[in-house]
């Protein structure tokens, strides 16, 4: 089964969590680290099909169209930004159990003094095709 | 034979096989689709036993292939134009080594966008396989066979034969390798699996180029330039894949025969004193290359590069690399000075720069908020955890 397991901007439960530019340096590397090594993990573990990171919403843009005029075309920076797609992962497991599973690991990734940011992660199965047994 | 030494033999041989073939029967988009038959039928029965001429069958094989469809596409006209020229048996078609010159040109058409005609060139020229380039583009196999079908769907109906105007097309065919090159040195989007080297195969398509064309200053150029910076590569990355900056490389990993190959093809080209563009991106890469340190780099040579580059391109982009140099050599306010008024669209490359020359002279919140300005615009991953990094390092201090 496929889980995509989505990353917002705002959906950290840490109170207080500053941008990541202000955190410390050493929490920052840590940070990274630890999604790198998740990464490596799940691909070892043969579960990661995708993981991605998406530019910043200073650069997203949002655009609606009728079709027929031309498209109305909003620029960021979007000022709800908490609601924007910060990044995510793409996985292949047995059960909804392990997407859990991964997604709480994921969540836990360390922030400012290496205290667990608690981000909530977003499981949303992907659809496949239909059971052959149907 | 193992399966995976077929598929090294299949690589080597694929693209001498479509040249031939092209060469032949003159159309290149058929040619290749013949080609890519006889690849597959090849990989199948391969294993089983090695045909004792596996250049030969690959050929036949293609051209029988090629010929069957003509006849059963276009009876009449083409089976009185070609069927009755066509005996595959007869006459042995061999390789010749200017067919992959022929294809670079037909693959690095100006009529395809680059996303196009990489993968072609990778595919006819390279040797790679669909799904070789699919993983080196993180795309599904089915998206790369469909950008390698309409690319050759624009080409249908041309000859295989080289353009009336090689200069230009030499032109196109740089500026693809070159844009491939910069793919493979700087992609690192999601984790790497399996990724073909790109950057060391658009350094051997420029080999390639530059024995074919041994007399184009700017193709030795920029072979030079892959060289001079290849050599960097080991550098360039920590262990963990974290990005280190030419300030902080370790230079005693520095591949020293590269730099040594690309210094002696480049000052041999500059000697002809007909400069263009690569050559002097290679004259800057090697007086990178040939520094002890960082602080010991002759800047102002560089500086005085990069002003002859701006002065022949117009590029935005080089006056920002200038302002790196200049400020090394004149303090950072003559570098910031350089970028007043750049237009570079909200590049991250422009915050970016600017975030360390504030930096430099001291301005530590105004450096801050450009490293984050750059790291929100960023489209690479590492580049990315570099510019927070960074952002988090200058706060701190």
């Amino acid at each position: 089964m496929r889980y995509m397991l989505l990353q917002a901007y705002g959906g950290v439960e840490l109170e207080g969590c500053v941008p990541m530019t202000e955190w410390a340096p050493r929490d920052v590397r840590a940070h990274i680290d630890f999604q790198h090594a998740l990464n490596a993990e799940l691909l070892d573990s043969g579960e990661l099909v995708d993981a991605q990171g998406l530019a910043g919403p200073d650069v997203a843009k949002f655009v609606v169209s009728d079709g027929v005029n031309p498209p109305k075309i909003v620029d960021g920076p979007y000022p709800e930004s908490k609601e924007l797609l910060a990044g995510y992962r793409l996985i292949d497991v047995d059960s909804l159990d392990r997407a859990v599973e991964i997604a709480a690991r994921s969540s836990a990734a360390p922030g400012p003094g290496g205290v667990p940011i608690q981000q909530q992660i977003e499981v949303r199965q992907v659809l496949g095709a239909p059971d052959p047994e149907v | 034979m193992t399966a995976p030494d077929v598929e090294g033999l299949l690589r080597e041989l694929a693209p001498q096989a479509l040249g031939a073939v092209a060469r032949r029967y003159g159309e290149f988009a058929d040619a290749e689709d013949a080609v890519q038959e006889a690849l597959v039928t090849a990989a199948v029965e391969w294993p089983a036993g090695l045909p004792v001429r596996p250049l030969s069958w690959l050929i036949t094989v293609a051209s029988r292939r090629l010929v069957d469809e003509y006849r059963r596409t276009d009876a009449r006209r083409r089976r009185e134009e070609l069927a009755a020229s066509l005996s595959i048996h007869q006459e042995q078609t061999v390789p010749s080594s200017d067919d992959s010159l022929v294809m670079l040109f037909l693959c690095c058409d100006d009529t395809l966008s680059s996303t196009l005609s990489i993968p072609l060139t990778l595919r006819a020229v390279a040797g790679l396989t669909t799904r070789e380039i699919a993983a080196a583009y993180l795309v599904p196999e089915a998206t790369m066979a469909q950008r390698i079908s309409r690319a050759k769907a624009k080409l249908r109906g041309r000859r295989f034969e080289l353009p009336v105007d090689p200069a230009a097309r030499l032109r196109s065919v740089c500026e693809v390798l070159y844009l491939l090159f910069n793919e493979g040195y700087t992609s690192s989007s999601g984790p790497d699996l399996l990724r073909v080297d790109l950057s060391g195969e658009a350094s051997r398509l420029a080999r390639l180029l530059h024995r074919q064309a041994p007399d184009e200053p700017e193709v030795a150029g920029l072979l030079a330039l892959m060289l001079l910076t290849e050599a960097r590569r080991p550098a360039r990355t920590s262990a963990d894949g974290t990005l280190v900056p030419l300030a902080h490389q370790d230079r005693s990993r520095w591949d020293r025969a590269l730099i040594s190959e690309g210094l002696q093809l480049l000052n041999a080209t500059l000697a002809g004193r007909r400069i263009g563009e690569y050559q002097l991106l290679a004259s800057i890469s090697a007086l990178h290359d040939e520094a002890e340190s960082y602080a010991s780099t002759r800047w102002a040579e560089i500086a005085k590069t990069y002003a002859r580059l701006e002065s022949l391109t117009g590029n935005p982009m080089v006056r920002l690399n200038r302002a790196v140099a200049v400020a090394m050599v004149e303090g950072p306010g003559s570098g910031l000075a350089l970028l007043e008024g750049l237009d570079l669209h909200d590049s991250h490359r422009l915050h970016a720069v600017r975030a360390h020359l504030l930096d430099e002279i001291g301005d530590r919140a105004a450096a801050v908020q450009c490293y984050a300005a750059a790291a929100a615009r960023t489209d690479n991953a590492r580049e990315r955890d570099y510019l927070v990094e960074q952002a988090a390092r200058v706060s701190a201090r």
